[in-house]
């Protein structure tokens, strides 16, 4: 379901430029990096997006006409009404960093942890930001761009174990 | 002499504190896990005070192997996503994918996708319900479950030619139509079926053993179930009245008369009891739909170059062969927006999801799946929490975790 304009007049109220585009009915918001916080908190609080569907990365390396690297997606949606909205951010090496969203939504947890496995994108404020499919030693992150589907490598970061020390 | 108290160190007084609570790793063998998980427990006696789940064990990089297969073999994969019900995945990745290059379906498809959606559910929860019932002892009702699910393995045979990993949609349509036969057995199904369903509850649902065992166990309160994500059955159990068949029609669903099923009490009989009214609806969705079939083709207009012609169309005509080439070669195929949208099912596990980046070549830039397990497995550790280690495989076995999904 499309999103009401009152919520898109309100986060353009708050926000320093919002850039709003409709593609097959779904309403998608960019916002500035420094103002994620504060569109994240309104529209949880009174805008009522009370749902937080998911979040993920787009790797926007080689992508045609893009001028950001990473692409943040939130899809929100409103439980009482059914709205959608879907919240942008773009990122650029080096600061890949942005406010995590586990103090509004606890279901951002795991799905922010896996965004930093997978596009190693840190979320400042997370309670326990640690690698979740991939294992510890892992060193790269997997779902960039630059990251080849098969090669060499990888397995050397992994320690030998021994019978003895297992 | 007088004996003086030691006084240990503040770290370790902190430790010795804690010393009676002992670690047991659960899995990621296991027979309760079902499928290749890990937690780790922090146990006082048999109470777990702590539960730290551990995933990744089946980790197999679907996403990026999405970026690498164009959008009608990417299908094969999400069969193995959630392979209890690859039917209703391959349903959400083509609704996902019909979504962005912006193709409508045919009335008739819509309804084939209807049923095969429906069918899977029932198959799904079948096992779900009947899992949870083997982990608490009601071993019979597993076997009357399975039983049953053989039955809609049947029929997925006859319709696609494969029991488990079906691959049966298409961009535009689906692998062949539905035809007389795959219909004749749904109808016996659904005539045979519902005394099945009535014996499997009058087992279970008064069952001193089961109820005593799942009533009260695992409490999710509405209020996190929200915050928390959760979807489907688990939400709905904890009294979140949200169906996507609902509240956001896709396919054929505004067609059909059916309830959205919820329960206020969010405890693990509360999302068996959901789970089993849904087949209930399912049976009436599947038996709507069956007598409402549209006649007509199932795939989009193979002219318009949306969908792959029928085998017999690319042997026996010029246009069939010309379309077949137009879409399997790689410097051709659909025509890809530059652009990216989000298109959610209601799979029988919650909300299935798929956002995709097109970029205009006939492969996904990205193609991201919002799996319902793995939100809903991050709400073990709190509804675990005080409850005893047996307690365990119940609490799993109501959140319905399929680990191939979890991880992908």
């Amino acid at each position: 379901m499309t999103t009401e304009s009152n919520a898109i007049d309100k986060l353009r109220s708050h926000c320093s430029s919002v850039e709003v585009t409709t593609f097959r009915d779904q309403t998608r918001v960019v916002v500035p990096r420094h103002e994620l916080a504060d569109a994240l908190a309104l529209l949880h609080g009174s805008l009522e997006f009370d749902l937080l569907i998911d979040i993920t990365c787009v790797d926007y390396l080689g992508y045609r006409g893009a001028t950001d690297r990473f692409g943040l997606v939130y899809l929100l949606s409103n439980s009482t009404t059914n709205e959608r909205i879907t919240l942008r951010v773009m990122l650029n090496e080096p600061d890949l960093s942005v406010v995590s969203a586990v103090s509004l939504w606890e279901g951002a947890d795991w799905l922010e942890r896996e965004v930093w496995d997978m596009f190693g994108i840190q979320f400042d404020g997370h309670p326990d930001l640690r690698r979740i499919l991939l294992p510890e030693e892992f060193s790269a992150h997997p779902l960039r761009k630059d990251y080849p589907l098969q090669g060499r490598g990888e397995r050397h970061n992994f320690p030998v174990l021994r019978r003895g020390e297992a | 002499m007088s004996l003086t108290p030691v006084e240990l160190p503040v770290a370790d007084r902190a430790e010795a504190e804690h010393d009676y609570v002992w670690t047991l790793n659960f899995g990621p063998q296991h027979p309760a896990t079902h499928t290749t998980l890990r937690i780790v427990l922090k146990l006082d006696g048999e109470r777990v005070v702590d539960a730290v789940p551990e995933i990744g064990y089946l980790h197999s990089g679907f996403e990026k192997i999405g970026e690498h297969l164009d959008y009608n073999q990417y299908v094969t994969v999400t069969d193995r996503m959630n392979y209890i019900s690859p039917m209703a995945n391959n349903v959400a990745w083509h609704g996902a994918v019909e979504k962005l290059l912006g193709i409508e379906l045919t009335p008739r498809c819509n309804y084939v996708r209807v049923i095969i959606a429906e069918l899977a559910r029932i198959s799904d929860h079948l096992l779900s319900c009947g899992a949870i019932g083997l982990d608490v002892g009601a071993f019979t009702f597993f076997l009357y479950a399975f039983y049953q699910r053989e039955v809609i393995y049947d029929i997925f045979e006859t319709l696609c030619g494969a029991r488990f990993t079906n691959s049966y949609t298409r961009v535009g349509g689906a692998m062949n139509d539905i035809n007389p036969l795959v219909i004749e057995k749904i109808r016996d199904f659904l005539k045979n079926f519902p005394r099945t369903l009535d014996d499997m509850e009058r087992l279970l649902n008064r069952n001193r053993i089961f109820v005593d065992r799942t009533k009260g166990v695992g409490l999710l309160s509405r209020q996190e179930a929200l915050n928390m994500s959760a979807s489907g059955p688990v939400a709905r159990a904890s009294g979140v009245t949200r169906d996507l068949r609902k509240d956001e029609p896709y396919l054929a669903y505004s067609d059909f008369d059916f309830q959205v099923c919820c329960a206020t009490a969010g405890d693990c009989f509360a999302r068996y009891l959901v789970r089993m009214d849904e087949i209930k609806e399912s049976l009436a969705i599947v038996h709507q739909a069956l007598e409402n079939l549209p006649s007509g083709p199932i795939n989009v207009g193979v002219d318009d170059r949306t969908a792959l012609p029928s085998k017999q169309q690319v042997y026996q005509t010029i246009e069939g062969t010309i379309t077949h080439f137009e879409l399997v070669m790689d410097n051709r195929g659909f025509e890809v927006p530059c652009d990216e949208s989000y298109m959610a099912t209601e799979a029988p596990n919650g909300e299935l999801g798929f956002y995709i980046v097109g970029d205009g070549s006939p492969v996904a830039y990205r193609a991201r799946c919002r799996p319902p397990s793995f939100l809903h497995f991050a709400l073990f550790p709190r509804l675990i929490r005080g409850h005893t280690l047996s307690d365990v495989v119940a609490v799993l076995g109501s959140l319905n975790i399929i680990a191939a999904e979890l991880d992908r």
